[in-house]
């Protein structure tokens, strides 16, 4: 009996071994792309967003009954990254995804999870149209767009006006724009009890965590320049360790904690300035009151010429997707001027449409406070479209956290010492 | 008939019991390990169905990479660390705190519930709570006053896994407990008896009656404990912030999920898997060598 269960089980393991070691055929079809029928969409989990997809589909519903979308919100994972990953290899991905990471693009058309938009006959023109100059850094390696360039929180520094005013600082024009400023202001701060900690970008050794310290500030600094361009790192250039050594003069004076925190630490005040996009404010409303500053920069630019990190969430067509026709209409049609103007009114973010803030002046007369958001959102860097995308900013983040958060090599070796590897990386299809 | 005779054995209704269950460990853990040692050799990534993908075989390719991995084999490393403070400390903390609510205290189910609460609750609460009492402001460092570490428990690197081996074991002790208070009401009170009367006072019919008394369930916790710490994955993903400060708290499962799932080489991730599996075989098989020799 015993040996007869070890025997079913030893049969039934290498059966599924060997029928998971069968591989797939097929690809997309151009019959596909013309398919019309009913399609399912999903969306990101916050309530801001949600509303406004909602809205969207009913709107969408209300005048194609044939062609029904279906919406729901990503289901819950670790991140929306893993569950879209899962799905794609379940073959379960719905039509669209509002809610792609860019830096997960180059993974997800490695699994065959993508749809060239180009092969719409409109795909490659509504994009460069909606989006101008910034769409470029959304094509792929092979020159086509897997994404729809969709939405940006242009990253800035947020500050607390009374933890400023506490410690005498002037909170209309902060000294702000050179890293020397910053470093003053930063000490004055937290001299004064203002808060804690001057700025609290989270210190722990996630991938994405260096698109919130290193990345803004190096976009400023270098004028646009991406953390990989033309397979080759960038991050170790003499810009680059400027970046660094500002970080690591912020962490070494104890005016940017090593400790993870449970929270928000500028909304619970413990740190005086915030690292952040637009979607924050809604989650400040009536808890602080804040300004916001371009990024800093060494000699300290005007915020008509700062870059600053996008930190983007575009949308994907996936390839389980049969009635392409439809998705596609339905992507053109939630990323229309009348609704990029309801997802700006609802959510505050910015969506990737050039001249965003002419496009809707009545909103920004409005909410002047979001004003700055929208002249930022034209200048922009993305993170580089590259294979082994998140391998690179997990190299990345390792090399910056041992130097520049916990001191245990210099930052510029270290950033020296990525270099390598992340080429490597880059370099491979 | 015959056919159905071999097929079913000489006991139908045994098979027909301990098929699901089969059916289940094929499914649930055959399966999944075949084939994480399929993907070890191969260059394997998921990809969609219908995909026309590239696999090829690499051998020991993926072992190499691994191997010559400094944040592999420092995962190693550091889970051998938790490991050598987790374990004794479980089997010691919780044979005694099972002995002592084992005997006619009060409060003796309050105390038993207290115990379990840890292990029930999920970890993403209880993380919350342990990041307030160890951060640099926390309430252990508030009552050590100037004996604190510094930097902190949880951004030290010598003292980061020692601090997750810790709050491993206060988590899962309840658990624990119970297999001993279970075990405990197997050992006669004629022992006991015989012990007092031979003059034994309370420590020594402990160490002479109890302990020898609980050992199968002693190997029992031994075995558990270096499993579900082998695969310590929770504590440093939320505690420490994605295995900090600088690695020093990484686990190989913390390392697998992040080459595996997060950068897309299951390959990358399934050689370690299987490492990991190789290296708790190992540690199960000399436990289970000294125990039984002990007994």
């Amino acid at each position: 009996m015993k040996r007869k269960v070890t025997s079913v089980l030893l049969a039934l393991g290498l059966a599924g071994t060997a029928a998971a070691c069968g591989g797939g055929g097929g690809g997309s079809s151009d019959a596909a792309a013309q398919a019309k029928g009913p399609v399912t969409v999903w969306y990101s989990n916050n309530a801001e967003e949600v509303a406004w997809a909602k809205q969207m589909v009913a709107s969408w519903n209300s005048a194609h009954a044939d062609q029904k979308v279906t919406g729901q919100e990503i289901p819950t994972g670790k991140s929306s990254e893993e569950v879209i990953g899962a799905a794609i290899t379940a073959g379960n991905a719905p039509c669209l995804i509002f809610n792609t990471s860019p830096a997960s693009v180059s993974q997800f058309q490695k699994q065959g999870g993508l749809v060239a938009l180009d092969s719409f006959p409109d795909g490659k023109s509504y994009i460069e149209e909606r989006s101008g100059k910034v769409a470029s850094q959304y094509k792929s390696t092979d020159g086509k767009y897997y994404q729809l360039p969709w939405k940006a929180n242009p990253v800035m520094i947020f500050y607390n006006k009374k933890a400023f005013a506490k410690a005498g600082i002037d909170t209309a024009k902060p000294p702000l724009a050179t890293y020397d400023e910053f470093l003053a202001t930063s000490r004055k701060v937290v001299a004064a009890g203002g808060a804690k900690f001057a700025i609290y970008p989270a210190p722990s050794n996630e991938f994405f965590q260096s698109w919130f310290d290193f990345y803004p500030l190096f976009a400023a600094e270098t004028g646009g320049k991406q953390l990989v361009a033309d397979g080759k790192s960038q991050f170790a250039s003499e810009e680059g360790k400027k970046v660094a050594a500002f970080w690591r003069t912020l962490y070494s004076e104890k005016l940017a904690s090593q400790e993870k925190y449970n929270g928000d630490s500028f909304v619970d005040g413990k740190a005086a300035m915030a690292i952040v996009g637009p979607w924050a404010v809604a989650t400040y409303k009536g808890k602080v009151e804040w300004g916001a500053v371009p990024v800093p920069t060494s000699a300290g630019k005007s915020a008509a010429e700062t870059y600053t990190f996008s930190d983007a969430k575009n949308v994907g067509m996936y390839s389980a997707c049969k009635n392409r026709g439809t998705a596609w209409d339905v992507l053109k049609f939630a990323t229309s001027k009348e609704q990029d103007g309801k997802f700006l009114q609802g959510t505050g973010q910015m969506p990737l449409r050039d001249g965003v803030s002419s496009a809707y002046p009545e909103y920004f007369a409005k909410n002047p406070d979001y004003k700055q958001f929208a002249d930022q959102a034209a200048r922009t860097v993305e993170v580089p479209n590259v294979p082994n995308s998140i391998t690179i900013w997990q190299t990345f983040r390792d090399a910056w956290s041992k130097s520049v958060i916990f001191g245990q090599q210099d930052p510029g070796a270290a950033l020296d010492g990525a270099v390598q590897k992340v080429d490597q990386l880059a370099g491979q299809s | 008939m015959r056919l159905i005779g071999r097929v079913v054995g000489k006991q139908p209704i045994g098979t027909a019991f301990v098929t699901p269950y089969v059916v289940f460990l094929a499914a649930v853990f055959a399966y999944p390990l075949g084939f994480a040692v399929y993907m070890s050799f191969h260059d394997y990534f998921f990809a969609a169905p219908g995909a026309i993908v590239d696999r090829p075989w690499v051998g020991f390719a993926n072992y190499a990479s691994v191997l010559s991995d400094p944040a592999v084999r420092r995962s190693f490393a550091n889970v051998g660390i938790f490991l050598l403070i987790n374990v004794p400390l479980t089997v010691v903390l919780s044979l005694l705190l099972a002995w002592s609510l084992n005997a006619a205290i009060r409060w003796r189910g309050f105390f038993r519930v207290s115990y379990y609460v840890p292990y029930v609750t999920a970890s993403v609460a209880v993380v919350g709570v342990w990041l307030f009492l160890f951060n640099s402001g926390g309430l252990v460092n508030s009552v050590l006053g100037p004996l604190a570490p510094d930097p902190s428990w949880l951004v030290n690197s010598k003292l980061a896994m020692p601090t997750v081996a810790i709050y491993v074991t206060w988590k899962q002790l309840g658990f624990f407990i119970l297999l001993y208070l279970a075990a405990l009401q197997n050992v006669s009170k004629d022992l006991y008896e015989a012990a007092s009367m031979d003059g034994a006072g309370k420590w020594k019919s402990f160490r002479n009656v109890t302990v020898p008394g609980v050992r199968p369930a002693t190997t029992l916790v031994v075995l558990l404990a270096t499993v579900t710490g082998a695969n310590l994955f929770t504590e440093p993903y939320l505690l420490t912030g994605g295995g900090g400060p600088d690695g020093a708290s990484a686990s190989p499962v913390l390392i697998m999920y992040q080459r595996g799932i997060e950068q897309g080489n299951p390959d990358v991730g399934s050689a370690i898997g299987v490492l990991l599996v190789i290296g708790v075989l190992i540690l199960a098989l000399i436990q289970r060598r000294l125990l039984d020799r002990e007994s």
